[in-house]
């Protein structure tokens, strides 16, 4: 029983749902990750923070297997995704849901059309249940009454609600956000966390957010791994991360840009 | 120095990385076949929208096609040496075997080829497609087959109605502005007609619908970048196509005829 379930760990009730391993990735010559090492456990609520352009969506993506890595391995539920075939990745991708950061709506689809895609797919459920379903996705992030509308209709904020119904819709264990509160304003921005907040201790969710808005992982998370330079210069709780006396966090925190050209290390 | 040797190199390797993708691609899209039954429902909607859609200008086309050959071919004839009864042979020949398919896969590279990459390209940088993958969707199963077995159908048809068309162009252009009657046009397009130049040409449109859509799928599928990057693809989509629509003319030429 213990091998068949291959790397999953249990300490106590802890039990880690994604490992990931030693991972190295480039884009031509610049390498984004370098050595990147880190597991995250059931039901965690994570942060990965660090610059524009540091790598932070280049993880999310790599975790779904969107981007492959060049090498290091990545674990979800005992599983090494580089290794699995196409159709054990698409059944793997099912517990996933994932938030993009412009919303990522199909655009020559309706509000209702871009929910039910995804359900009319996997589940076997009938055309009421669907319906259904994605009236009570679309009444969970407030949007009631845009079933009709174009993605062109809606604003920014409200894309990205319709993203999280989407992905909400298919009662993911997992929730992969990427930068969801990018460009809102300060309302729209709360009302965003509260939704994120609110899925995730709904259920036994895990949720993965990539952001570089503080506010966000202040209010939503309980863990952060900041990245830069390519390495994890922090992994630890939210607290310990907003108190922490390294130099470059602490750089990051106040938004002083000054310390690069100091040369901290 | 060194970089005049290595930039024809890079390219040459480049072009050699685009046709391993591009087969690479292909493979998944038969391999996709598997699964046509669950994308079926998109497969009318794409013939309507690249199909049906392109008819008026494949008709417009065709027209006129039909009558500048009509035209020449009279103004060849004006020694009187050859009986102005050819024109309705030349014409028939010339549609059915080369201007019908042929014009009709030029203009079709810029209505369904940029279409295609433009439409595959904004999903790429808007990260449609990434959703579509989170979905567990298989993106070539869902946007790149449909739109094939779309123009593998309706490709053949539009070169009918552009033999139709063309034809009818070199009738009344002979009526209207030649010395050649509708009988000598009718006798002359009986005596010359091989049912093979018809089927040939339908060939040839299958094979250019296959051509136009898959080129087009590879760039919008693999775009990079933002709005740069889809304008690059659809480009880049429309040469492509224009060039391998002359060498595979040539091919089916040489293998059919």
């Amino acid at each position: 029983m213990f091998i068949s379930c291959g790397i999953r760990l249990y300490f106590g009730s802890i039990i880690t749902m994604i490992k990931i391993k030693n991972i190295f990735k480039s884009f031509g010559e610049k390498e984004v990750l370098k050595d990147i090492s880190f597991s995250i456990n059931k039901g965690e609520c994570i942060s990965i923070i660090g610059e524009s352009g540091i790598g932070k969506s280049v993880l999310l993506k790599s975790i779904i297997k969107l981007i492959d890595i060049d090498r290091g391995s990545i674990f979800i539920d005992g599983e090494d995704i580089s290794l699995i075939k196409f159709k054990e990745l698409q059944k793997l991708r099912s517990k996933f849901g994932m938030v993009f950061q412009f919303g990522a709506l199909f655009d020559s689809m309706t509000v209702e059309e871009n929910i039910g895609l995804a359900l009319q797919k996997l589940s076997n459920s009938d055309k009421l249940e669907i319906d259904n379903k994605i009236r009570e996705s679309l009444e969970q992030v407030n949007m009631e009454n845009t079933n009709n509308k174009m993605p062109s209709e809606l604003s920014g904020g409200m894309k990205k609600r319709v993203g999280i119904a989407r992905a909400i819709a298919l009662n993911p264990e997992y929730m992969l956000y990427d930068e969801p509160t990018t460009g809102l304003d300060p309302i729209m921005t709360d009302s965003i966390n509260n939704l994120i907040s609110k899925f995730h201790n709904k259920g036994d969710v895990t949720s993965i957010i990539v952001t570089h808005e503080m506010r966000t992982v202040k209010d939503v998370s309980e863990r952060v791994v900041m990245l830069y330079d390519g390495k994890i210069r922090f992994d630890g709780p939210t607290e310990d991360f907003i108190n922490s006396k390294d130099l470059v966090v602490k750089a990051f925190l106040n938004g002083d840009s000054s310390f690069k050209e100091n040369g901290v290390q | 120095m060194k970089d005049i040797i290595l930039y024809p190199l890079s390219i040459f390797i480049s072009i050699f990385e685009h046709i391993g993708k591009y087969f690479d691609l292909m493979f998944k899209t038969l391999r996709s076949f598997r699964t046509w039954h669950l994308y079926l429902d998109s497969i009318p909607d794409h013939i309507f929208s690249l199909g049906i859609a392109s008819l008026p200008i494949v008709v417009f086309t065709g027209l006129f096609s039909g009558m500048v050959t009509a035209v020449q071919a009279a103004y060849q004839f004006e020694s009187g040496l050859i009986p102005t009864w050819y024109v309705g042979g030349i014409v028939g020949e010339a549609v059915l075997l080369e201007l019908g398919p042929m014009i009709t896969g030029l203009v079709m590279t810029g209505r369904v080829g940029a279409t295609i990459a433009a439409e595959l390209g904004t999903m790429r940088v808007s990260e449609q497609i990434d959703a579509l993958e989170t979905l567990s969707f298989d993106p070539v199963s869902f946007l790149v087959m449909p739109r094939i077995v779309a123009c593998a159908i309706m490709f053949p048809v539009m070169i009918i109605f552009a033999d139709l068309f063309g034809i009818i162009g070199g009738y009344l252009a002979a009526l209207s502005f030649m010395d050649v009657s509708s009988f000598d046009f009718i006798r002359g397009l009986k005596s010359w007609f091989r049912p093979w130049s018809a089927i040939f040409g339908l060939i040839k449109g299958f094979f250019f619908g296959l051509t136009i859509t898959s080129i087009a799928c590879y760039f919008g599928f693999y775009t990079k970048g933002g709005a740069q990057g889809v304008g690059k693809s659809t480009t880049t989509t429309v040469v492509v196509s224009c060039l391998s629509l002359v060498v595979l003319d040539y091919i089916l030429a040489a293998l059919l005829l």
